[in-house]
C-alpha cells in the first residue's frame, strides 16, 4: 500500500491517444518526495536539452504533490511543468484551487502529457475512466467559461477543471492555465498546453488517500491549527499590513494599498508615485473594491480567503486573487480601480499571466510614445489609457498585427522590433518579466534570489526573512523573541545586527556568507513546499508561517511512514534543487544569465555583487560558472547527473 | 408512549461565512475511516459543500436519512436573487443523486454527529472549520420514546431491496467462510 501518494501516474500520448496508468517507483518518493521534486526527475530523464517548448517531445506535467489530499491545511498546489517557450528553461507555474486534491482522489499523482493532439481535445479523468474528448466546440471560449461548460456537459458539478483560454490556444508566451479561483501563470505553460491541442483537463475522484500513521498526523495538525488561529488573531507588529498576516497576500480583503501603489513602479516598471495615495483615491478605491468583491473564498482545505468572487457592474463574474488587482491599473497608469475589475475579467477569460502581460502592454505603449512603434502598428487603437490597454490585450491574445510580436513577451518582442526597442526590455531576468519594483540600495539577499533561483520570479522566492530591517533595536528584539521557524538560533543574531543604515545595512550586510545561509534556507523551504504541495502563503512565502523545517519532517513521516528528519528533508530539497539546476545548465544556463535587471537598484556595487555570487555558488557547491560540482552531485546521490554534465562538457575536469 | 429526556445536538450553519474550503468534508471522511484517520476521501464525507462558485453558492449540507425512493415533486429555491439547484437543501441519501453514498458500495451515509467513545469535544467538522461557519449547540428536550432501526439494519435492508434476501444471505455466508 502507498501512503500519502497514490503511486500512479497517468501517461497520455496525445498523438496516438494512448492512455496508460503507470505505477511509480517508491524509491523516487524517498529521493524526491513528490510534486515538483519528482516532476523535475521525469523532465531530467526524458527531456533532452535539444527539445524546445513547442516540440512534441516537450513533456507537460500536471502534478499533485505528496501531502495534497491529506488533512494538512492549505496543502493543495498543482505544479505544472514544462520547457518554457519564453525562457527555454524549465518553468513550473503553480496553482492553488481544487484540482490537485481531486486528482489524488481519482487515484493519480501526476498527469504526464506528451506529443500533440491532431485536433482540439479535453481530457476527462473520472477515477479509473479516462477519456480524450473532442473540444472543437470549446475553441476560442474563455478559460473561466470553459470550466463551467465542461462541468455542465459532463453533468458533474464536482469535477474540477483546469483550462486555457484564447491566449493558450494561440501559444502566447504569457498564457496561463486557469482553474476555479487560481491560475498557473508564470512561464507560459498555457502556451505549451495550447500547442499540444489540450483545451482543458477535468477531473473527478472518489477514492481514498491513505495515511500511514493517521492519528499521529492529526496530533501534529492540532499544533498547526492552534498556530494558524494564533497568527490570525495576532498579526505581526512593525511590518506592513500585507506582511503581518498569514496566507497569500490578502489583496481581496485589504483595501489599504498605500504601500503597493507608492513603493512599486508604474507603467513599464518605471516610476514610483510617492504621493499617489490621497484621501480621495483611498475613498474611491475602497468604494470600488467593496462593490466588486462579492465574497472572499479559499483554496482546497485552507482556512484563509485570499481569493474573491468578483461581480463588478455588468462584467461577467469571475474569481480573482492576489496582485492582479493592481498590475494592470499600475501598468496602464489608470488611477481608477474600476478599470482593474474590468480588464482582469477579460484577461482571466483569455488566460494570461497578470504579472508579465500588463508589463508587455506598457512596454508597447512606451515604444509607441518613443516613436519605435508607429501609428501603423497602432491603427485602430483608442487614445485613452484604458481603451489602449484593452485594445492591446485583444491584439496580443489574438496574435493580430503588432500583437503577434508582443505575444512573445518583452524580451523576444524587443529583439524582433529592434530600432532600439531592446533598451525598453529593462525588467526581465532570463527573458522573463519581473515584479514591477525599482529600488535604491542593492540588497544582498534579493540580489541572490533574483539572480539564482530556478523559479525566475522573485515574488515567490522570498518569505521567511523580513524584507527590510526593523527601524529600532526594540522592534528587532521583539521580532526574534518568538521565532520558532528558524533553522538555527544564530539567525536571530543576524537579524538583531541588521540595521537600516550604516555598515550593518545594505549593501554590506548581510555579508555574503550570512546572505548565503539565509537565502539557502528560504530557497530550501520553497523546494519543500513545492514537493509537498503546500501553499507558499502558509509556509515559505510568509513571515512566521504555520509550516516550517521543524514540523514538516513530522508531518511527512506520519503521512508516509518514511521517518524523515530535518537533515533528511533538507538533503532532499538540495537534491531536487541541484537536479533542477543541472537541467537548466544542460540547456545552456550559466553564470552570465544570473543577474537582476540593471536598473533594479539605483545604487549598484559590482564588486560586492561579484563576491556575493561567488560566495553563494561556493556555499551551494557550484562551480564558478554556477554548475553543481561533481562532488556536490555525488553527495546528493546524483552521480548520474555529474556523468551526463561531464559527457556534455558542461562540467569540466578539475572543477572540483 | 413514555417521555424521555433527549439531548438535541445542533450544528448551526452560517453559510454566508463559508469560504468553500471543504476542510469539513476532509476531516469527516478521515474521522470515519477504519481505523480512524487512516484515509481521506471527501466523497465519503457526511457533510458535503454544495458549490457553484460563479453563482455565489456555498452550502454545507449534512447527510440525513436514507430515502428508498426519490420525492414525487422537487423544490427549487431562490433566495436573495440566487437560484439554488433542485434538492440543494435536502439531507437525504436518495436514488436521485450521488450525494451521501459510499462511493464503491453505494451504501447510504448519515451524519452521526461524530459519536465516539470517549465523546469528542465537538463534532469534527465543527472543529476543522476555522471560519466559524459551523457552530455546535446542545440542549435537552422531552421527547416521546421511539424505536429506530440501527444503521446496520438500514444498510442491510437496502441491500435486501437491491439484491434480494437469498443472494444477500449467500454472499454473507461466503464472506464469513472466507474468514
Ligand atoms: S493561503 Fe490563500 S492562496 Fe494559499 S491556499 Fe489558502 S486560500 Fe489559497
Ligand atoms: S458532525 Fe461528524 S459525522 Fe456529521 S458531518 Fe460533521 S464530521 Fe461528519
Ligand atoms: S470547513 Fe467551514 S468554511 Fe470550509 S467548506 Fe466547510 S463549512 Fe465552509
Amino acid at each position: 500500500m502507498r501512503y500519502a501518494e497514490t503511486g500512479f501516474n497517468l501517461e497520455i500520448d496525445l498523438s496516438s491517444g494512448n492512455i496508460e496508468k503507470i505505477e511509480t517507483d517508491p524509491k523516487l518518493t524517498e529521493l524526491h518526495l513528490g510534486g515538483l521534486g519528482t516532476s523535475v526527475k521525469i523532465h531530467w530523464d526524458r527531456v533532452p536539452p535539444e527539445v524546445k517548448a513547442f516540440d512534441p517531445e516537450n513533456l507537460l506535467i500536471f502534478s499533485s504533490a505528496l501531502l495534497v489530499g491529506t488533512p494538512a491545511y492549505s496543502c493543495n498546489r498543482t505544479i505544472v511543468s514544462c520547457v518554457s517557450p519564453q525562457t527555454d528553461l524549465l518553468c513550473y507555474p503553480m496553482m492553488g484551487g481544487f484540482w490537485s486534491a481531486e486528482l489524488k482522489y481519482a487515484g493519480y499523482d501526476k498527469v504526464i502529457l506528451r506529443n500533440k493532439s491532431p485536433k482540439p481535445v479535453y481530457i476527462w479523468i473520472n477515477n479509473d475512466k479516462v477519456e480524450i474528448r473532442d473540444a472543437a466546440h470549446l475553441k476560442g471560449k474563455g478559460a473561466v467559461e470553459t470550466q463551467e461548460l465542461i462541468r455542465e456537459e459532463l453533468n458533474e458539478p464536482k469535477a474540477q477543471v483546469a483550462a486555457i483560454g484564447l491566449a493558450g490556444e494561440n501559444r502566447c508566451f504569457t498564457a496561463s492555465i486557469e482553474q476555479s479561483r487560481s491560475s498557473a501563470s508564470r512561464g507560459g505553460a498555457g502556451a505549451v498546453m495550447g500547442d499540444k491541442g489540450v483545451k482543458a483537463i477535468a477531473v473527478r475522484g472518489t477514492k481514498d488517500v491513505y495515511l500511514a500513521r493517521g492519528a499521529e498526523f492529526m496530533e501534529h495538525m492540532k499544533e498547526v491549527k492552534a498556530y494558524i488561529k494564533f497568527r490570525n488573531e495576532n498579526p505581526l507588529k512593525d511590518v506592513m499590513t500585507i506582511l503581518a498576516g498569514i496566507g497569500s497576500p490578502q489583496e481581496m480583503l485589504h483595501t489599504d494599498e498605500k504601500w503597493h501603489v507608492e513603493s512599486f513602479a508604474w507603467g513599464n516598471a518605471r516610476e514610483r508615485r510617492k504621493n499617489f495615495w490621497t484621501k480621495e483615491i483611498e475613498e474611491s478605491w475602497i468604494r470600488s473594491q467593496l462593490s466588486a468583491v462579492k465574497r472572499l473564498i479559499s483554496c482546497f482545505n485552507c482556512p484563509q480567503q485570499c481569493g474573491a468572487l468578483i461581480n463588478f457592474g455588468d462584467t461577467q463574474r469571475y474569481m480573482m486573487k492576489c496582485f492582479s488587482k493592481l498590475t494592470y491599473g499600475m501598468a496602464a497608469y489608470v488611477d481608477n480601480l474600476d478599470f482593474s475589475w474590468k480588464i482582469c475579467q477579460r484577461a482571466f477569460e483569455y488566460g494570461v499571466d497578470s504579472f508579465s502581460t500588463p508589463q508587455i502592454l506598457a512596454f508597447a505603449v512606451e515604444l509607441y510614445e518613443a516613436g519605435i512603434l508607429t501609428d501603423k502598428d497602432f491603427a485602430g487603437c483608442p487614445s485613452d489609457k484604458e481603451g489602449r490597454f484593452f485594445w492591446l490585450l485583444d491584439r496580443l491574445v489574438r496574435r493580430e498585427g503588432i500583437g503577434d510580436i508582443l505575444a512573445d513577451g518583452t524580451y523576444w518582442a524587443a529583439r524582433k522590433i529592434g530600432k532600439g526597442a531592446e533598451k525598453y526590455d529593462h525588467n526581465t531576468i532570463k527573458k522573463h518579466e519581473q515584479m514591477n519594483i525599482k529600488l535604491g540600495m542593492m540588497d544582498p539577499l534579493y540580489y541572490l534570489m533574483f539572480s539564482t533561483n530556478e523559479k525566475i520570479s522573485i515574488t515567490q522566492i522570498e518569505g521567511n526573512w523580513p524584507q527590510v530591517p526593523f527601524a529600532t533595536k526594540e522592534a528587532r528584539e521583539d521580532f526574534v523573541k518568538d521565532w520558532p521557524q528558524l533553522p538555527d538560533e544564530k539567525f536571530k543574531q543576524y537579524l538583531l545586527n541588521w540595521e537600516p543604515r550604516g555598515e550593518y545595512a545594505n549593501p554590506y550586510y548581510p555579508t555574503p556568507e550570512i546572505a548565503s545561509e539565509i537565502v539557502d534556507w528560504m530557497e530550501a523551504l520553497h523546494n519543500i513546499d513545492d514537493a509537498l504541495g503546500f501553499c507558499a502563503g502558509m509556509a515559505s512565502f510568509c513571515l512566521k508561517p504555520p509550516y516550517h523545517l521543524h514540523n514538516y519532517p513530522k508531518l511527512v513521516s506520519a503521512a508516509t511512514g518514511m521517518d524523515l528528519d530535518e537533515n533528511g528533508l533538507r538533503k532532499i530539497a538540495g537534491r531536487s534543487r541541484n537536479l533542477h539546476r543541472a537541467f537548466n545548465n544542460r540547456r545552456g544556463m550559466t553564470r552570465a544569465d544570473e543577474k537582476p535587471p540593471e536598473d533594479h537598484w539605483k545604487h549598484r556595487f559590482p564588486e560586492i555583487e561579484e563576491n556575493l555570487l561567488t560566495t553563494y555558488y561556493k556555499f551551494k557547491g557550484w562551480s564558478y560558472d554556477g554548475i553543481p560540482t561533481k562532488e556536490k552531485l555525488q553527495e546528493l546521490d546524483l552521480g548520474y547527473v555529474a556523468e551526463d554534465l561531464e559527457k556534455r562538457g558542461i562540467l569540466k575536469d578539475g572543477q572540483n | 408512549m413514555a417521555k424521555i429526556k433527549k439531548k438535541i445536538k445542533t450544528i448551526r450553519v452560517d453559510a454566508d461565512k463559508c469560504n468553500g474550503c471543504r476542510a469539513c468534508e476532509i476531516i469527516c471522511s478521515a474521522f470515519h475511516a477504519e481505523p480512524k484517520y487512516s484515509s481521506v476521501n471527501p466523497a465519503r464525507s457526511r457533510i458535503q459543500v454544495i458549490t457553484h462558485r460563479l453563482r455565489d453558492i456555498w452550502v454545507p449540507v449534512f447527510a440525513g436519512e436514507y430515502a428508498e425512493a426519490e420525492c414525487l415533486g422537487r423544490n427549487k429555491y431562490v433566495i436573495e436573487e440566487k437560484e439554488y439547484d433542485e434538492c440543494t437543501f435536502c439531507r437525504a441519501s436518495c436514488p436521485s443523486r450521488n450525494l451521501f453514498k459510499e462511493p464503491d458500495s453505494g451504501l447510504p451515509l448519515k451524519c452521526d454527529m461524530c459519536e465516539d467513545e470517549p465523546p469528542q469535544e465537538e463534532p469534527l467538522c465543527v472543529q476543522a472549520c476555522l471560519n466559524d461557519v459551523l457552530i455546535y449547540e446542545e440542549r435537552e428536550e422531552d421527547v416521546e420514546e421511539e424505536v429506530r432501526p440501527e444503521d446496520l439494519e438500514t444498510g442491510l435492508k437496502l441491500l435486501v431491496d437491491k439484491y434480494g434476501p437469498q443472494k444477500l444471505t449467500d454472499t454473507l455466508i461466503r464472506i464469513a467462510q472466507k474468514g
